[in-house]
């Protein structure tokens, strides 16, 4: 026996153990065996797993028999991290999650601490109206890299550049608002972290017309391609019954015929007030998957205008709760070094009233309590359903935080996608169900 | 559940002397609530009782707070309840939204918690499953024959609660290394870190920090 594959003899047979040297060595000496079982390793560094995600193959010839999914890679503690910060920190926690679509992790999270709080109504509309043009915003971006990655992890490699361009974009406009381009902690429990910047709907508007416009060149690129076609038609099959048993929502659930959208069927934020569709596929494969991607983004650049339209009749509107024990006390801006407290506010708490300052010390070391109870408040994330399960204890800290996340059920759906096809179809589908890693292992 | 707090400070030992050493809040979670639920909450426990006859012998308490309805069932019966749940015509919860895992080592006799979001979309509801069971004997049924979406999350519950999910198919870790010592989100469980120093200034990790409750 060669000394690159090691040898024992189990109840299932002799089992060899391959770590790399010469292919040609191993396949002869496997060759000789009685069996072609041969279980793969996929992951958890191979490029086309969409982060740490590590994937065990049971192959018979290219034909997977069995298909194990291995996480926890990226788990990071945020739940239980959440538990020792205030309210208000929480938020730069669980930006942090699916890092793809940060913005959505926010609102879930603000929402439920809002609900638990018992403001919902009392938020300001400018800042609902920010919330969801953000949201949608974040879907295109989320989207790109959904639609990028794929093409790429199946050999189209100028889709992932056009994807890409377009994401840039976007992540300008998280920047000019927020000072940060990920991870924003831009939406606070009470509404958002600041008001945008003067020129901020202009810009938008620009953004909209051009991305309207250089959408199509993956448009052009990928839908009717017949390589295309051949690589995601009939691929990663998993029906409505499947998904609705396994809990799987978003994109990969609408390609099955469903219209499920949270943000039609049970709207939040005030959805029910602008104008757009729900995409549907019937394949129930990665095409339709990939399509709804595609036609979603116009859905977003529509909700964007009407948002636009909506806050240039509230300029100057407030985009905080009114309520002093809730609401953060410093307006931020945006300086030449970055985002940080206004001058003014500065001026104010340190120059002229020490009310202000005792206030400003005690909402940001102490924050605020929120009274005791629990909530679950879901979002349509650009992955399906996230949904923030928050218990308080009537503290200053979340009692228990946790996020049902769509990656993570979704994920779960690989086995039954890809067991019984070939091993070239697993990229394909695992790029359709668009995992991100920090969403699955948080 | 009330829970009591004294001092103004989460951290223990560390000397309060901010004067509101004698403070003691109360906080309590809802209680029990009283029919009628509102909603569509009365129409769902219409329903439970029709197919539950012993319908507290099932049901420990319907707490209906903030718009949302939880019912709480004893452990026993959950397997047959949440299958009435998605069986029945006219409650058709299809959908599961996995588990979250609570530690409560207040409540005595009933530490641990699982909580189940359910979701119907064919009614376009949502209500929630609690399930308690004490530190001392975690076992709680396996809801995976109902819902095969929670073979994960069940896990997930299991490896960061140390809650048994009896009869799930292969009930290992998923998120820790499968020779972690512990489950990390009970509250016994310290979140860990170390201190940092910084321009001669020490912070200590965060579950040490004096802290405001």
């Amino acid at each position: 026996m060669s000394t690159f594959a090691s040898s024992r003899e189990t109840t299932e047979g002799r089992i060899y153990s391959v770590t790399g040297g010469d292919w040609d060595d191993v396949s002869r000496d496997i060759g000789t065996a009685k069996e072609e079982r041969v279980v793969v390793n996929m992951g958890p560094q191979h490029p086309s797993t969409h982060g740490v995600l590590r994937l065990m193959l049971e192959l018979e010839g290219e034909t997977i028999t069995e298909l194990r999914c291995g996480i926890g890679y990226l788990h990071t503690g945020i739940e239980k991290n959440t538990e020792y910060r205030t309210w208000t920190q929480g938020v730069t926690f669980v930006t942090r999650m699916d890092y793809l679509s940060p913005i959505f992790n926010e609102t879930a999270y603000c929402l439920a601490v809002e609900k638990l709080l018992g403001i919902t109504n009392d938020l300001p509309e400018r800042a609902t109206v920010i919330r969801i043009m953000m949201m949608e915003l974040n879907r295109i971006s989320s989207h790109m890299v959904a639609l990028g990655t794929g093409a790429l992890e199946l050999g189209a490699m100028a889709p992932m550049f056009f994807a890409f361009r377009e994401r840039e974009r976007v992540l300008d406009i998280f920047e000019m608002a927020s000072g940060l381009r990920m991870n924003m902690a831009y939406v606070r429990p009470g509404g958002v972290a600041q008001d945008l910047p003067e020129d901020a709907i202009t810009k938008i508007r620009e953004l909209v017309r051009d991305l309207r416009k250089n959408f199509k060149d993956n448009e052009t690129l990928l839908v009717g391609n017949s390589i295309w076609i051949k690589r995601t038609k009939d691929v990663g099959y998993l029906d409505l019954a499947g998904c609705i048993t396994l809990g799987v929502t978003g994109p990969v659930l609408r390609a099955t015929g469903m219209p499920w959208d949270l943000r039609k069927t049970q709207p939040y934020c005030g959805y029910e007030n602008y104008n757009f569709d729900v995409i549907t596929a019937d394949t129930c494969d990665v095409y339709g998957r990939f399509l709804i991607r595609m036609q979603e983004l116009e859905q977003s650049l529509r909700i964007i205008e009407q948002c636009c339209d909506k806050l240039e009749t509230l300029n100057g509107a407030p985009v905080m709760v009114a309520d002093k024990k809730i609401a953060w006390p410093a307006q931020l801006s945006l300086g030449g070094d970055g985002l940080g407290n206004s001058l003014e506010h500065i001026r104010q708490i340190m120059g002229t009233s020490m009310e202000s300052l005792i206030h400003h010390f005690k909402i940001v070391t102490e924050g605020f309590r929120v009274p005791a109870g629990q909530v679950y408040t879901p979002v349509e994330s650009p992955r399906g359903e996230l949904g923030a399960h928050i218990v308080s204890d009537g503290g200053t800290r979340p009692y228990r935080m946790h996020f049902r996340t769509p990656s993570f059920s979704n994920l779960q759906a690989t086995s039954a996608m890809c067991e019984g096809s070939l091993i070239a179809d697993v990229v394909a589908a695992v790029a359709s169900i668009d995992p991100v890693m920090g969403d699955v292992d948080r | 559940m009330s829970d009591v707090n004294k001092g103004m400070f989460g951290a223990a030992g560390t000397g309060d002397t901010s004067g509101y050493g004698g403070l003691v809040r109360v906080s309590s979670s809802p209680g029990s609530s009283e029919r009628p639920y509102g909603s569509y909450f009365d129409e769902v426990a219409d329903e439970l009782e029709r197919a539950f006859p012993d319908f507290n012998g099932a049901i420990e308490k319907v707490i209906v707070d903030r718009g949302e309805l939880t019912l709480h069932v004893k452990r026993e019966r959950l397997f047959d309840v949440a299958k009435t749940l998605r069986d029945k015509d006219s409650l058709r919860f299809e959908v599961c939204l996995g588990v979250s895992g609570v530690h409560y080592p207040e409540d005595k006799g009933r530490e641990l918690h699982a909580v189940y979001p359910l979701l119907s979309m064919t009614h376009n509801r949502r209500i929630r499953l609690e399930v308690s069971a004490p530190d001392s004997d975690p076992h709680i049924p396996s809801l995976v024959e109902v819902w095969a979406g929670n073979n994960w999350h069940e896990r997930e519950t299991f490896d960061m609660f140390g809650i048994i999910f009896d009869g799930h198919p292969a009930l290992t870790r998923i998120l820790m290394p499968d020779d972690w010592p512990g489950h990390p989100q009970r509250k016994d469980y310290p979140l860990g870190g170390i201190p940092v120093e910084y321009i001669g200034a020490t912070t200590p990790a965060p579950d040490e920090r004096r802290s405001y409750r």
